[in-house]
């Protein structure tokens, strides 16, 4: 990115009709390791790559829960992502006190992004520096949503974000016709493999590395940690990488590609 | 000396005269309402037995038959409440409670263990001091060692542990019961050191409300049991006098 | 009123309530309690609390059955003693699997006819197709008029909450302190002690699962009759709802059988 003079605070406009300091923003969800989610008819998946700041640290979480029914995976400024989770927390809590039943999914992330939206509305704000994948499932079945920094929310059938994402959405977009009617287990597979794609050759799935999280009808919200992953990661042990060349490297333009959310936000990261 | 006058206490007018309207009346509504109902819990070594009455009464009627007064709380399932009084107090109480215990559920990345939802319990209790909820509280858990503990509560937040307990509207006819029966106080027969097991302590209960309904009319219609052990809690519901 | 003692200004021409180019705001929580603090300062009289109810509707019921809810109220509102309001509907559709029936006072009931409705113009416009179900609307109301009576600013009412909870037959009470309970049977008021011995006595034989949709609505129509034989505040015109899987409806009022062969021999008043 280049600095330039509209990019001084979050009100302020470039010519070209672009709020800078929110494309910004939307750079730093690249910054964070990727993470994938997925549906079918009745489960949503979430797995995520878990970095670690250096070999003498622990590995970071990637996977809030938010509810029994509904939990989100991130990517981006991991404290952001905190002070939302708590705040959908919180959302959730009401839901189940005034109303004895969870919160509609639909309904918490109109108000996710009505909350997201006022911090890109005042000189002295900054947009929350994370991108977020929330897999649910309420009355409606089973949904993934993405939610960008610039307070835009969509529904996917598959998502990616975070680092060298694109390799996995080429992967979810090559297979998302098997998504619907695959089973569970075959789901989890996809998500797995569509985020080892996003991994640089020397690097792989590890039972350290990767979080899963699993949510669906008749089933709560749960993270899978350590050796809970391990039978997961062997299913697909040994498989071929589909699109293991490197890809694109973070500070290059995203290649403008098809009409997904992320990618179509990615083009206007151009900068002038 | 009472009835006489004395300097320091003028003698008031044995009849004072009937007056209607002398200064301001102010109506006030009643914000509580006494819904009865009649707790005991009785804890052993590696168990803890709690039971209500299932009647909800308002004034002379009786609203339901069937509601148990009893409140599995916390993620894991370790700790029961039960509670009698305000009925719209208990399910504000409970709710809260609930809501707590699912905050310190994320927070901790664990389930409230009996002597933490105790304590919270009394914290909250105590900071409706001056507008209390009217509910008589009975906490059954096991502890961290697998034991089984009964905390007893008044309706401001003095709490108390002990093995076995007993609250609501028949607790003076409950209580000396259990002190004789499993406390083992006032025992001139009997062997003391006697441990009272999970299906004894359920009989207990069970005659014990027999009785209860008997004498008090505000117990009844069925005792409803939730029994506690490491491997989870199991319901039993055993039917009561309905008059 | 930002003048009040101005003695040149007009006086008000629209008072309790905004201007006609203002707006309302339902409910008007926050903007009494903000001119609660100016007004006392003002010499104006604190904010009063209603301490009775005015106009009143009198018991309501609800039954269970095998495939959904069956509820009834009468359509009197009284004034005291006077039977004011012969035509007053106190069953409201909410959508298609929730009705909510009231009794008490009258004026309450529409104020939280306003807040429900709007809840669910709410939940129309932002959940496409999901609608507010009776377990939900049961607990909302219940920490409602739990939350007022702990306002001691209470809402004189006790409301019935019947409908189908994903597919199973639903019934649920609350009262203006906020005691709240689910059972197969109900009733409000002096219904409580007339209508619900009865309804039990026909429960107990038959459970719920036996019951069929006509059995149900003879049991209420044999509550509402000896409710209206009983019940000074109460009229024979009544209305019923019926909610099962294919939906809600409150039926058109009807009236109660009554047994007029006496008549006849009641001469001198004509």
């Amino acid at each position: 990115m280049f600095r330039n003079q509209y990019d001084s605070d979050v009100t302020t406009w470039s010519p070209q009709g672009r709020l800078h300091q929110v494309e910004y923003a939307m750079e730093a969800v690249k910054q964070g390791s990727a993470t994938v989610g997925l549906k079918n008819a009745h489960h949503a998946v979430l797995v995520a790559f878990k970095r670690r700041p250096s070999e003498l640290a622990a590995h970071q979480k990637k996977i809030l829960t938010i509810d029994d029914h509904v939990g989100v995976s991130f990517a981006g400024l991991t404290a952001d992502a905190k002070t939302l989770g708590r705040w959908m927390r919180t959302q959730c809590l009401h839901a189940r006190y005034f109303h004895n039943a969870p919160l509609r999914l639909a309904k918490m992330s109109t108000e996710l992004g009505n909350k997201m939206q006022l911090c890109i509305q005042g000189y002295n704000k900054r947009p929350y520096g994370v991108g977020m994948l929330m897999a649910g499932y309420d009355e409606q079945g089973p949904c993934i949503i993405q939610i960008c920094p610039s307070a835009n929310f969509y529904p996917c059938q598959a998502m990616a974000i975070g680092a060298r994402s694109q390799s996995a959405r080429t992967y979810l977009e090559k297979h998302l016709n098997e998504f619907k009617t695959c089973d569970l287990e075959e789901l989890v597979k996809h998500g797995l493999r569509a985020l080892r794609d996003t991994l640089p050759n020397e690097v792989d799935l590890t039972k350290e590395n990767v979080s899963i999280a699993i949510v669906g009808q008749n089933l709560d919200f749960v993270v899978h940690e350590n050796a809970a992953v391990e039978p997961y990661l062997s299913s697909i042990e040994g498989e071929e990488r589909r699109g293991g060349a490197a890809q694109p490297q973070d500070d290059e333009p995203a290649a403008p590609s098809d009409d997904a959310p992320a990618a179509g936000e990615a083009e206007t990261m151009e900068t002038e | 000396m009472l009835g006489l006058s004395s300097p320091l206490m003028p003698a008031k007018p044995a009849l004072p005269d009937y007056s209607a309207g002398a200064g301001p009346v102010e109506h006030r509504f009643n914000p509580y309402s006494n819904n009865h109902g009649s707790v005991v819990a009785i804890g052993g070594s590696d168990y803890v037995v709690i039971a209500s009455d299932t009647r909800l009464p308002s004034g002379y009627s009786i609203m339901s038959r069937t509601q148990s007064k009893l409140f599995p709380l916390g993620e894991g399932g370790r700790s029961v409440l039960g509670s009698s009084g305000c009925w719209a107090d208990i399910l504000t109480l409970t709710r809260l409670l609930e809501t707590r215990a699912k905050m310190y559920w994320h927070e901790h990345a664990k389930p409230m263990s009996t002597g933490a939802l105790a304590q919270m319990l009394a914290t909250i209790l105590y900071s409706k001091r001056f507008f209390p909820y009217y509910t008589h509280n009975i906490l059954a858990g096991l502890d961290e060692n697998g034991e089984g503990v009964v905390y007893s509560y008044d309706p401001v937040g003095c709490v108390e542990k002990f093995k076995f307990g007993a609250a609501g509207t028949a607790c003076s006819l409950l209580q000396p019961m259990l002190d004789n029966q499993v406390g083992k106080m006032n025992l001139a027969h009997g062997n003391p050191e006697a441990q009272m097991d999970m299906e004894e302590a359920l009989n207990l209960i069970h005659d014990l409300f027999v009785s209860a309904t008997e004498r008090e009319i505000n117990t009844g219609d069925s005792i409803h049991f939730k029994i506690v052990t490491k491997n989870g809690i199991e319901e039993r519901t055993i039917g009561l006098r309905k008059d | 009123m930002a003048f009040p003692m101005d003695p040149f200004s007009c006086p008000p021409l629209w008072t309790g309530g905004p201007d006609p180019s203002g707006y309302y705001s339902f409910p008007q929580i926050q903007s009494r309690n903000a001119s609660n603090f100016k007004g006392v300062s003002a010499g104006l009289k604190p904010q009063a609390h209603s301490q009775y109810p005015i106009t009143t509707g009198t018991s309501v019921f609800g039954v269970k059955y095998k495939d959904g809810v069956v509820m009834a109220a009468d359509t009197l509102g009284s004034y005291g003693s006077l039977a004011r309001f012969p035509d007053l509907r106190r069953i409201i559709r909410v959508n298609e699997h929730t009705v909510v029936a009231c009794s008490g006072d009258y004026a309450d009931f529409q104020f939280l006819q306003e807040i429900i409705q709007q809840k669910q113009i709410d939940e129309d416009i932002n959940g496409g197709g999901v609608t507010m179900k009776p377990e939900a609307l049961h607990c909302w109301l219940t920490r409602f008029l739990y939350n007022k009576r702990s306002k001691f600013d209470p809402l004189w009412t006790t409301v019935i909450v019947g409908g189908m909870q994903d597919d199973k037959p639903f019934l649920g009470y609350c009262n203006y302190i906020g005691v709240a309970f689910k059972d197969d049977l109900m009733a409000t008021g002096i219904g409580m002690d007339v209508a619900v011995p009865i309804m039990r006595e026909v429960l107990d034989k038959k459970g719920v699962n036996e019951f069929t949709l006509e059995e149900a609505k003879d049991l209420i129509r044999q509550c509402v009759r000896v409710c209206f034989l009983r019940d000074c505040r109460s009229s024979s015109r009544f209305n019923m709802a019926v909610v099962n899987k294919d939906g809600a409806v409150v039926e058109e009022p009807t009236v109660v059988d009554t047994n007029w062969d006496i008549a006849k021999t009641i001469k001198g008043y004509e």
